[in-house]
């Protein structure tokens, strides 16, 4: 019977991503449409049972690889070897890998190692009698395609909140396995790990996401971008006009060549709109933007457009949001 | 200091003209081709690298149509020193498994000590060429970097990457190939000097033959994907524009964020 796996990403602590369990859930969806194939996760780390126990949540049955060298040197091309062996001895039709770093380093040299095809950063996917079918957002939005892998096997990588994540109604086994063979390609140890000071909660598969721009002013300014995320629970994200002036570190821009989102909420302050940011955020499902010029580009394609200041609307949005939590 | 700098051209994002053709592959007529912004922040890294190295040379590596020294000689007139094409007809609609494998055998006709590229490109997208190359090629793979750190005397590289929260320091000896990012730094414009010395750099060109592969493994007949539909995206809802006073403009969006079950 044909498979479809998951690769279960495990975060520095150990922990699983949560984008694993959206992709965890696709992959049962997708199981159903392709003739009941058995969807197994697999968990590849140093300390691999946490994160083995919380994929066992989402699928029927969970291979575990203990990986020491995972703990101090970087991951992706460890574990595409130890996941290419596994794959030369089981023969998965589908292998399902998160669409952010992590996953698209591990699909990379998994690739070449197997010389499977990649789809890469579907944003759904669906079974046909050909095999899998993704669905992608290219040129920056202006078009969806849909695409399959010659055969109906490969790789497939899937962006964050493609789907919203829900466990299995019963949970998975776990089954500790050891791949054959060396680990061949150089490791790449990492001699520290440093928390940046301040770092702001990540964007990559927020639900809500509060964004600044040019229009900020200042990097004071995100102070009350960062307050209106803290009270809707969101994150804060920032366009590349933002990142540059230094007022905000990379790691929370959106946009070309920064990340791609898709969050529930995407409320932009500042900011205008280019096309460089646009391609980063057009799909989220509700955009509201505040800014002073109503001829703006996001006004073409946000779900509601505040005209005005946006120090004095966003203090009055903080203020009604902090009445109504009380 | 020797850099190889994997560069493609891409559609202008800012021109609007992208679109595939019948055959479900990008039509290249429509649009400008630039160099995709993510290399030229590892050219610009690969530029300042060789400069503080004070000898060495920048070499730029693409594999493209037979009209890519156009955009190649804008990063020519950013400061590299040469360029190599691989171009052949038969690798148009190439997969990233086969464009992999074919920047894994231009590399081995070049000496380096590092080899960067863009995390990703803003058509494809898909980000796995960079670590596959590492892996075809065997090198130290160290990714979403934000700064590149040489070590010429000990031989050794290193590289912070980007995480959730903050970096890790990756350490490798070097040849390595480095995925970087935006945060390695804003890329220069060319100078007027710049750019007439592009005009006569050297690049030279690599076919299918020369680098031993199979023309029938790569291109539209070896791709291991294929786009089988494609369509217009949902248009969005009418954009509601308000333009009361910042209370009452606030007491709108809490209403609409109430109404959709964000708040």
């Amino acid at each position: 019977m044909a498979g479809i796996w998951v690769h279960g990403e495990l975060a520095a602590d150990g922990s699983l991503a949560k984008l694993s369990t959206e992709v965890a859930t696709l992959a049962r969806s997708l199981a159903g449409e392709s003739g009941g194939a058995e969807v197994t996760g697999i968990v590849i780390g140093a300390d691999p049972a946490g994160g083995a126990a919380e994929l066992a949540r989402f699928v029927p049955r969970v291979l575990v690889v203990t990986e020491p060298s995972t703990v101090d040197h970087a991951a992706g091309t460890i574990v595409a070897q130890r996941l290419a062996a596994l794959i030369e001895e089981r023969d998965p039709d589908i292998v399902l890998a998160g669409a952010g770093p992590e996953g698209r380093d591990l699909a990379g040299a998994l690739s070449a190692l197997t010389g499977r095809g990649v789809l890469a950063n579907a944003i759904a996917l669906r079974g046909s009698p050909d095999g899998p079918i993704a669905t992608h957002s290219v040129f920056g939005g202006k078009l969806i395609t849909e695409s399959a892998l010659t055969g109906g096997r490969g790789i497939v990588t899937v962006r964050p909140n493609a789907v919203t994540a829900e466990a299995a109604d019963s949970p998975g086994s776990i089954e500790t396995v050891a791949p054959a063979g060396e680990l061949t390609q150089p490791a790449v140890p990492i001699i520290d790990r440093i928390e940046a000071q301040g770092a702001a909660a990540s964007i990559d598969d927020a639900r809500i996401i509060v964004a600044g721009g040019r229009g900020v002013g200042g990097p004071e300014g995100f102070g009350l971008i960062a307050d209106l995320a803290e009270a809707l629970g969101g994150a804060v994200g920032a366009t590349r006009a933002a990142v540059d002036s230094g007022w905000i570190p990379y790691s929370q821009q959106i946009g070309q060549t920064g990340k791609i989102v898709k969050p529930q909420l995407y409320l932009a302050m500042g900011i205008s709109g280019a096309i460089q940011h646009k391609v980063g955020m057009q799909t989220a499902s509700t955009i509201i933007a505040v800014n002073r010029d109503p001829d703006a580009p996001i006004a073409d394609f946000a779900d509601m457009v505040v005209v005005g200041d946006l120090v004095e609307v966003g203090q009055a949005i903080l203020a009604q949001l902090r009445e109504r939590s009380g | 200091m020797r850099i190889v700098v994997l560069t493609k051209p891409v559609p202008d994002p800012a021109s609007g003209g992208e679109r595939l053709g019948a055959d479900g592959r990008l039509d290249r007529t429509n649009s400008p081709a630039v160099v995709n912004g993510n290399d030229e922040y590892v050219l610009e890294k690969a530029l300042k690298l060789v400069e503080a190295a004070g000898e060495g040379e920048v070499i730029l590596l693409t594999m493209a149509p037979a009209t890519a020294p156009e955009t190649m000689r804008k990063a020519l007139a950013m400061g590299a020193t040469r360029g190599v094409l691989v171009t052949d007809p038969p690798i148009g609609g190439s997969c990233t498994v086969a464009t992999t494998r074919i920047l894994a055998a231009a590399l081995k006709t070049l000496e380096f000590d590092l080899v960067l590229a863009g995390v990703d490109t803003s058509d494809g997208g898909a980000g796995v060429v960079a670590p596959g190359v590492a892996a075809l090629a065997g090198l130290p793979y160290l990714s979403y970097a934000a700064s590149i750190e040489p070590d010429a005397a000990a031989g050794k590289v290193r590289v912070n990457r980007i995480t959730p929260s903050g970096y890790d320091v990756l350490e490798a000896p070097m040849p390595a190939l480095i995925s970087g990012t935006q945060a390695l730094g804003e890329p220069r414009y060319p100078s007027l000097k710049g750019i007439m010395a592009a005009r006569n750099k050297e690049i030279t060109t690599l076919t299918l033959a020369d680098l031993g592969i199979d023309a029938g493994t790569v291109g539209t007949a070896g791709a291991t994907t294929k786009v089988v539909d494609s369509r217009a995206p949902e248009p969005r809802a009418a954009t509601r524009v308000v333009r009361e006073e910042p209370d009452e403009a606030a007491r709108q969006v809490v209403a609409l964020l109430a109404e959709r079950r964000l708040i």
